[in-house]
Parts: structure tokens; C-alpha cells; sequence
């Protein structure tokens, strides 16, 4: 192996990197507040909603979940203008992540939703709740404290996934690492530093969802941590 | 410039999707392979192994499989060699498989009971007769849904591989989508193909988690 690693590039192409960071950070956050919302009404839909909406959210579902992203995002962004649907590249992988971790979210919080005992249901009804704070007290609340550790596990995959948005051109992170290699030709060198970046990105952001959890969820947290 | 019709489309994705399908099983059966050497490191006695594995898992469910790509397409390089797309390709894949295997697999070893293992040495048998005849034939049950489920990632993860080009039913989409000008249509065929492939997996997946349930609720 005659190859002398340099690392001189980063003196000069740090701030490429940087912009690279926010992109793939501002996608993950839209991405996962928006999809997560997502996957709740879905997941409301499939396990209580009204019967014609059931399947549709099942197929929506399947669909998500039984193809690519890549082929998510090359659909939205090149297939939709045919329908006369535009939207720019960041748009597009927005729009990707959040219909990606929607139909992931929805089968997690509905996996939680369906673990909550009948009786809650009927407890919350005979408190004299109504159907909305029921499912948002007795339901929804519970359902996500239970299912928050997978859940967080999917929106760092739908992190690392967002990789790929690369491909149609959004400034993330690897189109930071593309655009360096194809400056510098030192790509073993530009993709190292980058993967280094992601698994502190996924480190960090596995922490901030785990603090995330202790703060929407403080007093069950509390008791299960005195116990 | 020539016509394509629906049928030119939907042959020339379908020979891609071979490739698509052969990637997908050696990834698999690879993955497998590397996970299990590596459960075994991770359940066994010492400490060198099991931190070695921690690390490994962490570095590939910690990491985007397009960068472990990336870096296995330009780091066998540096050995220089000529590294095609398919064996770059198959190695990252192999290695990343075998993150999310052995940590599958880990989480159904240890959900065996304790009283499992004490039982079958208190029977005086060794630590390989206790994988053997006690703790394996019993993970291995449950493993079986899990594993299944996570095939459906990697045939989806086979689609990063047309980033540094191996031409399979991603990059045949692409490629085709170049010639007929016709992106809606050729993506949703691609897409609509993964779907034929994945689907059947993860149901099969579903029925076999039931199906256990079922038999565990008779213990």
C-alpha cells in the first residue's frame, strides 16, 4: 500500500463541511417533527380512526416501507413534476424524510397504541374525558413513552438515510464530502472525515432524543427511575 | 430517437432487478455468516471480543451505508487495486449486514432465560454442549421473524449501490429514465418492482412472529 494520507484539505474546505452539517441537520429536525406527527395521525388512523381510512393509511404504509428511499426521493423530486408538482431539491428531500418516517413512525406509535389496555380507554371515558383528551392523556402520551426508545432508533436511521438526498443534489453532508472529493481527489480521505461527522451527529442526536424523552415524559420518567 | 414502449421499460428494469436480487442474497447469506463469527465474539467469555463487536455495531448502525460504500469503493482502492462496483458493493454490504444480524441475534440469545444456562451447567455440560443442545435451539426460534424482516433492509439497501455504479434496478431506472424522458412512469415501475420483492418478505416476516406468539403462549 504505497498512499500517503492528507489531511491538508480540511485547512481550506472546513466551511463546505460546516454548511454540509447544517443541511443534513435542518433535514433530520423538519423531517422528524414533521414525520413524527405524521406517523401519529396515521397511527391514530389505523388503530382508531373511521374504516375508509384504514386501508388507505395501510397502503400508504406498506408502500413506504417495501421500497427504497432512494427511489422515494428520485420519484418526488423527477416522477411528481409529470403531475405537474414541482418543488426544489431541498424541498423534495424534506418532503421524502417526512413521508419516509411517517410510515415508519406509524407502525412504532401504533404498536404503543395498541399495547394501552382496553380499560384505560373506558377509565378515561368514565372520568368524564373527551374523546381528544382521552387520546391524548390516556392514549397518545403512554403509548409514546413506551415506544420512544424504537422510535428513536428510527429517526436516526432516517438521519443516515438522509444521505442520500445527495443524489438530487441537496447540499447535505455527503454532497459536502462529493463536492470536496471532486476538488481535492482525495476521496478516501473526504468520505472518512465525513462518516466521522455522521456517527457524532448520530451519537448526539440519539443523547437529544433521549433527553427529549426525560422532558416530555418527567413524571412517568421519574417514577419508573425511583423504582 | 426511438420509441420506448411500456414493455421495452418494464424488460430491461426486470433484468436489472436480477442483479438487484443476486446482490441482495450475498449480502444476506454473507452477512449472516460474518454475524454469526461475530455473536459468537460478542457472547463469549473475555473481554477483548465483546468490545470489539460493541465497537463494530456502533461504528455501522452509527454511520450512512452510502459513506460505508463510499469508503470501501475508495479504501480497497488505496491497496491498488482495481476495485469494481460489485465486489465494493458486496463488501460494505456484507459488513453492514452483519452489524444488524449479530445484534439481532444478540438480543435473542439473551432473551433466553438465565435460569437456562445455570440449569444446563448444573447438568454438567460445557459451554459449547449449553449452545448446542439448550441456548441455540431455542434463540434460533425466535430469531427466525427478526431476521427475516431485517432481509427486507437489505434489498432496499442494495439501491445505494447505483451511487458508485453498479448497475442494478436503481441505476437501470435511472438509465432508463435518461432515454425514455419518462421519470414518473419508470420510477414508480422501479418502485412498484421493489415492492414485489419486499412485500413478500416482510409479510412472511409478520405471519412468522404470530405463528411464535402463538406457540410461546402454550409454554
Amino acid at each position: 500500500m504505497h498512499y500517503t494520507f492528507d489531511f491538508g484539505w480540511l485547512l481550506e474546505y472546513w466551511p463546505v463541511l460546516l454548511k454540509g452539517i447544517g443541511i443534513t441537520v435542518e433535514l433530520t429536525l423538519v423531517g422528524g417533527v414533521l414525520g413524527v406527527s405524521l406517523g401519529v395521525a396515521c397511527a391514530w388512523a389505523r388503530a382508531l380512526g373511521p374504516g375508509w381510512l384504514r386501508p388507505i393509511v395501510t397502503a400508504y404504509v406498506e408502500m413506504i416501507r417495501n421500497t427504497p428511499f432512494l427511489i422515494q426521493l428520485f420519484f418526488i423530486f423527477f416522477g411528481l413534476p409529470a403531475l405537474g408538482i414541482r418543488m426544489n431539491e431541498l424541498e423534495a428531500a424534506n418532503l421524502a424524510m417526512v413521508i419516509n418516517l411517517g410510515a415508519y413512525g406509524c407502525e412504532i406509535i401504533r404498536a404503543g397504541i395498541q399495547a394501552t389496555p382496553k380499560g384505560q380507554f373506558e377509565a378515561g371515558a368514565s372520568l368524564g374525558m373527551s374523546r381528544i383528551q382521552t387520546f391524548w392523556h390516556v392514549i397518545l402520551i403512554p403509548a409514546l413513552q413506551r415506544i420512544w426508545p424504537a422510535l428513536s432508533s428510527q429517526i436516526v436511521i432516517v438521519m443516515l438515510g438522509s444521505a442520500a438526498v445527495s443524489q438530487i443534489a441537496a447540499e447535505d453532508l455527503t454532497f459536502a464530502a462529493n463536492f470536496i472529493q471532486s476538488r481535492t481527489f482525495r476521496a478516501f480521505e473526504a468520505y472518512f472525515v465525513t462518516t466521522l461527522i455522521y456517527l457524532a451527529l448520530a451519537v448526539l442526536l440519539r443523547q437529544l432524543l433521549r433527553g427529549v424523552g426525560w422532558t416530555i415524559f418527567p413524571r412517568r420518567g421519574a417514577a419508573s427511575r425511583a423504582r | 430517437m426511438s420509441d420506448f414502449t411500456t414493455w421495452d421499460i418494464l424488460r430491461n428494469l426486470l433484468l436489472a432487478a436480477r442483479w438487484t436480487v443476486v446482490l441482495s442474497v450475498v449480502s444476506f447469506v454473507g452477512g449472516a455468516i460474518v454475524g454469526a463469527l461475530l455473536l459468537f465474539m460478542r457472547i463469549g467469555k473475555g473481554r477483548a471480543g465483546p468490545a470489539f463487536v460493541k465497537a463494530y455495531v456502533e461504528i455501522f448502525q452509527g454511520t450512512p451505508l452510502l459513506m460505508q460504500l463510499f469508503l470501501a469503493f475508495f479504501g480497497l482502492g488505496l491497496f491498488g487495486i482495481d476495485v469494481p462496483a460489485w465486489l465494493a458493493a458486496g463488501v460494505a454490504l456484507i459488513l453492514w449486514s452483519a452489524a444488524f444480524l449479530t445484534e439481532i441475534w444478540r438480543g435473542c440469545v439473551e432473551a433466553i432465560a438465565r435460569g437456562q444456562w445455570e440449569a444446563s451447567s448444573s447438568l454438567g455440560m460445557g459451554y459449547v454442549q449449553q449452545m448446542r443442545y439448550v441456548i441455540l435451539p431455542q434463540a434460533l426460534r425466535i430469531a427466525v421473524p427478526p431476521t427475516v424482516g431485517f432481509s427486507v433492509q437489505v434489498v432496499k439497501g442494495t439501491a445505494l449501490t447505483s451511487i458508485i455504479g453498479f448497475v442494478e434496478l436503481s441505476k437501470a431506472g435511472t438509465i432508463v429514465t435518461n432515454a425514455t424522458f419518462e421519470p414518473f412512469k419508470v420510477y414508480g415501475i422501479v418502485a412498484l418492482i421493489y415492492f414485489c420483492l419486499c412485500w413478500p418478505l416482510s409479510k412472511s416476516s409478520q405471519i412468522l412472529e404470530r405463528k411464535l406468539n402463538v406457540a410461546h403462549r402454550n409454554h
